[in-house]
């Protein structure tokens, strides 16, 4: 499965964060804790912030922290912050077809299957087990 | 904190009620043949002597073409006593006895709608496994 760089750059940030709580971390930290650009990382800590996933982030020395129930939080929550929801996308060109609604069933139970994995697994699960 | 311990024939009655109100479908005979002697059925007692739980299981081999497991049949907790650790109680009393039956495997299916059963396996460390189950409406 692809996910889009910033889903995958949320999910890092957010199980980077969820790990301690208490701590706070710049988004110059998480950036080079991944490899990736603060500019990039800065914008999805934006949308996590929104979300009431993180907090903080004022000034150049600006850290964030984890501010969700780990619990509770499941991979599936941050995917959807990022990545078009299930069926919001618009239809393709030939999907009216036989052939074309027969395709997209099989990819509907792909989707589905997805995302019920995704949902099943709240941060605790994926901190306390890391695979 | 619960006791876990086997499931007897008076048990029946609370097991069925508290499945039924959970699932919205009342089986107490499939709850009766649960108390066979090849099935582990374990029960979480509250220290007032009420059903906290149920977990039901057993070891069986070459099911699907697959080398002998620990299967969970079925597991409800009373949503009254639900994050005391109940079900994870439930969960390894029942794992413990598979494995003193010499299985290194258990193995369970979920709705893949219910995200909190789901959930709750995904936390005991569970992960997809070998099979994907198929359906088919007979016409």
């Amino acid at each position: 499965m692809k996910l889009q760089t910033a889903t995958r750059l949320g999910l890092y940030a957010v199980l980077e964060l969820a790990r301690d709580p208490a701590r706070t971390l710049s988004s110059a930290d998480l950036a080079e804790s991944f490899g990736v650009s603060t500019h990039s990382l800065a914008k999805v800590l934006r949308t996590l912030s929104a979300a009431g996933l993180v907090q903080g982030g004022r000034g150049a020395s600006g850290g964030y922290r984890f501010t969700g129930n780990r619990r509770r939080i499941t991979l599936m929550d941050i995917v959807a912050l990022f990545e078009p929801a299930p069926g919001s996308r618009a239809a393709e060109p030939g999907e009216e077809t036989e052939i074309g609604a027969a395709l997209q069933r099989v990819l509907t139970e792909i989707d589905e299957i997805a995302e019920a994995t995704l949902r099943s697994v709240s941060l605790e699960t994926m901190l306390r087990r890391p695979t | 904190m619960v006791a876990i311990r086997p499931a007897q024939a008076p048990d029946l009655a609370a097991i069925s009620a508290l499945d039924a109100r959970l699932t919205g479908s009342d089986k107490p005979h499939y709850w009766q043949e649960m108390l066979g002697p090849d099935r582990h059925f374990l029960v979480a007692e509250t220290a007032k002597g009420g059903l906290a739980g149920f977990i039901a299981g057993e070891v069986r081999a070459w099911e699907f073409g697959q080398p002998a497991a620990g299967w969970v049949f079925a597991i409800q907790v009373d949503p009254k006593t639900r994050l005391k650790g109940v079900g994870s109680a439930l969960f390894e009393a029942l794992a413990e006895r598979f494995k003193q039956q010499g299985v290194t495997r258990v193995r369970t299916l979920v709705d893949r709608k219910d995200h909190l059963i789901l959930s709750f396996f995904r936390a005991q460390g569970m992960v997809a496994g070998p099979s994907l189950q198929l359906d088919k409406e007979l016409p």
